[in-house]
């Protein structure tokens, strides 16, 4: 069924009869990136405004997969319950080309064998229109959070006292300090673009029609992928389940293509019949896209700090556009409250412009490398892509190498904070603490917040940080210990690990503690 | 070097002679499908990517 999009309703800010107090943060652009932001900021104590020019949510369903991460962080954030009733769970791909399916994928083991169980599923599809309903109606609980629609903000400029935003509005422009402002406002921040801030990168040249239908089917939920497909003469198609009978489909256009004519209904409508192999679908939500990627040299710009879309733009392959901008908003949350309430100097700031700068790097690579082996230039390109496809219908190894996105995890930093080469790498400094059951209950939610001393099979020093002690269990002793019989590891507020040990003194256990206050590498 | 530059192949003869018989009767086109499908056989059975790398930086010295 459609979906009905409510209007928020605006009321008149205050700023525009009286200057108003100074407030500590302001968002701009009310996404998932900058409400999931206001949230996290206030889960840390830390009050914000968020300022948005429009009074609905997303338009179209656009992000719909949310990997196992970012739902750890709705978790946080308090939707994880409206969004796991809501969402569609899936673990398969299934790969095809041509007429021929080649292999299928289990994102929940890649060796058969059953992994320790999660809190989340790896993936679960939800349209974007719905987390950002949900996340407003979280915001409406909290006293911290003041969401003002039809806000658009003209411009922000600073000081070294504070950061201005001239916010224009139906009645009339005001004015509002901040210490802080944090651009969410999107692929075509105009944060961004009015300050003519250098966004590096390509616009692709590739188009796709992505279209939402209905359908009553007994599909499983897979993301089915095709490689030239015999339903569709472009040069991959893409299906994938959601809520409410939605289906979304991804038909990549070749460069002949006449984007406008592919989306007139008469002429998508039998393509789709082709692809299902029957007309009884109605079609919800039609749009084309081409993508570029891009991003921000540096996220910081003082006091204005850029994050999600308006900071970095990838190709939608592989989920990493909104779930990226949900890590920023992890990254950053717990480093800005401490800068804010005076835990922190500024500089613990650059940590967040470091270790995702690094992540969209590292995005903005993979997402290279999948674009060219979706659309190979012709010649040694094309005939490569060709041959690895030919190999993955007939030999294993050659599977890996098909690419047709590869999904957004949680991404591992470079750290320098202690290790211990007996401690499995999956929870090596840099990288996020996995999940593992406690009880009737999920270690995570224990780790989030503050910085904590988790404690594996022996006792933890009081040096500051809460100490957690871990039950032992296989998935704690899988994921947490490996060869050793104990460890302590030291966790951020954002559930990343900052430095592990086996046997650890006192004293390098509080340089560790200071060293990630202090943000250092 | 981890790659292997120094003869290390038991029939050298007889290997080109089968490398060559599997290319025979192929076009261009065939020719150049054959190699790249051998090249990625081969790569995962070495399997190892400093060699790959000095495989590829030899092939391309001029």
């Amino acid at each position: 069924m459609p979906y009905t999009y409510r209007p928020y309703p605006y009321t008149k800010p205050p700023g525009l009869s009286a200057p108003e107090p100074a407030k500590p943060v302001i968002i701009v652009g009310a996404g998932p990136v900058g409400l999931a932001m206001a949230i996290e900021l206030a889960n840390h104590g830390v009050a914000s405004v968020v300022l948005d020019d429009n009074n609905v949510v997303s338009m179209g369903s656009r992000a719909i997969c949310w990997s196992r991460r970012s739902l750890e962080i709705f978790d946080r954030l308090g939707i994880a319950g409206r969004v796991m009733d809501k969402a569609v769970p899936w673990r398969r791909g299934r790969m095809f080309h041509g007429e021929k399916e080649l292999f299928q994928t289990d994102l929940e083991s890649t060796d058969g064998a059953a992994p320790p169980p999660d809190a989340f599923p790896v993936f679960a599809n939800l349209q974007q229109y719905y987390v950002e309903e949900f996340l407003i109606g979280r915001i409406q609980e909290l006293e911290l959070v003041d969401l003002r629609v039809r806000n658009r903000v003209l411009a922000v400029d600073q000081s070294d006292e504070a950061a201005h935003v001239t916010v224009e509005t139906p009645d009339g422009q005001y004015g509002l300090r901040a210490d802080y402002v944090i651009a969410c406002d999107g692929a075509r921040s105009s944060i961004r673009s009015r300050l003519k801030l250098d966004f590096q990168g390509v616009q692709s040249e590739d188009r796709f029609v992505i279209a939402d239908i209905e359908m009553e089917t007994d599909l499983p939920a897979e993301r089915q992928f095709w490689f030239e497909p015999p339903f569709h003469d472009g040069r991959t198609a893409l299906l994938h389940k959601q809520p409410d009978r939605l289906w979304r489909l991804d038909l990549q256009l070749t460069p002949e293509d006449d984007a406008g004519a592919a989306v007139k209904p008469d002429n998508l409508r039998p393509r789709i019949a082709a692809m299902l192999g029957h007309e009884h679908f109605r079609l919800d939500w039609v749009s084309v896209y081409s993508f570029q990627c891009r991003r921000l040299a540096d996220l910081l710009h003082g006091r204005l700090i850029f994050a999600g879309d308006a900071a970095h733009v990838v190709a939608p392959f592989g989920a990493r556009g909104a779930n990226g901008g949900l890590q920023d908003v992890d990254n950053l949350g717990w480093k800005l409250a401490a800068v804010i309430q005076g835990r922190a100097t500024p500089g613990l700031l650059e940590s967040y412009d470091r270790e995702r700068g690094l992540a969209a790097d590292e995005n903005l690579r993979s997402t290279a490398r999948t674009r060219r082996f979706m659309s190979p230039a012709p010649g040694a390109e094309q005939m490569f892509r060709d041959q690895v496809l030919a190999l993955a219908a007939k030999a294993g190894f050659a599977r890996p190498m098909v690419d047709s996105g590869r999904l957004s995890a949680s991404s591992h930093f470079p750290c320098s904070g202690a290790d211990d080469s007996r401690l499995p790498p999956g929870a090596r400094p840099g990288s996020v603490a996995p999940d593992a059951p406690q009880g009737n209950g999920w270690l995570l939610p224990r780790l989030a917040g503050a910085p904590s001393l988790l404690a594996l099979g022996c006792a933890a020093p009081d040096l500051g940080p809460r100490i957690i002690e871990a039950e032992l269990n296989d998935a704690t002793r899988a994921r947490y210990l490996g060869e050793a019989d104990h460890a302590l590891y030291l966790i951020r507020p954002d559930q990343v690990v900052a430095a592990r040990w086996v046997a650890a003194e006192p004293g390098t256990i509080t340089a560790a503690i200071t060293a990630m206050w202090e943000g250092r590498p | 070097m981890k790659l292997i530059d120094t003869p290390n192949l038991p029939d050298p003869d007889g290997f080109y002679e089968e490398l060559l018989e599997a290319h025979e009767g192929l076009n261009a086109a065939q020719t150049a499908e054959l190699n790249a499908q051998l090249v990625l056989i081969l790569a995962n059975h070495i399997g190892d990517r400093e060699v790959l790398s000095q495989a590829i930086a030899l092939a391309k010295q001029r």
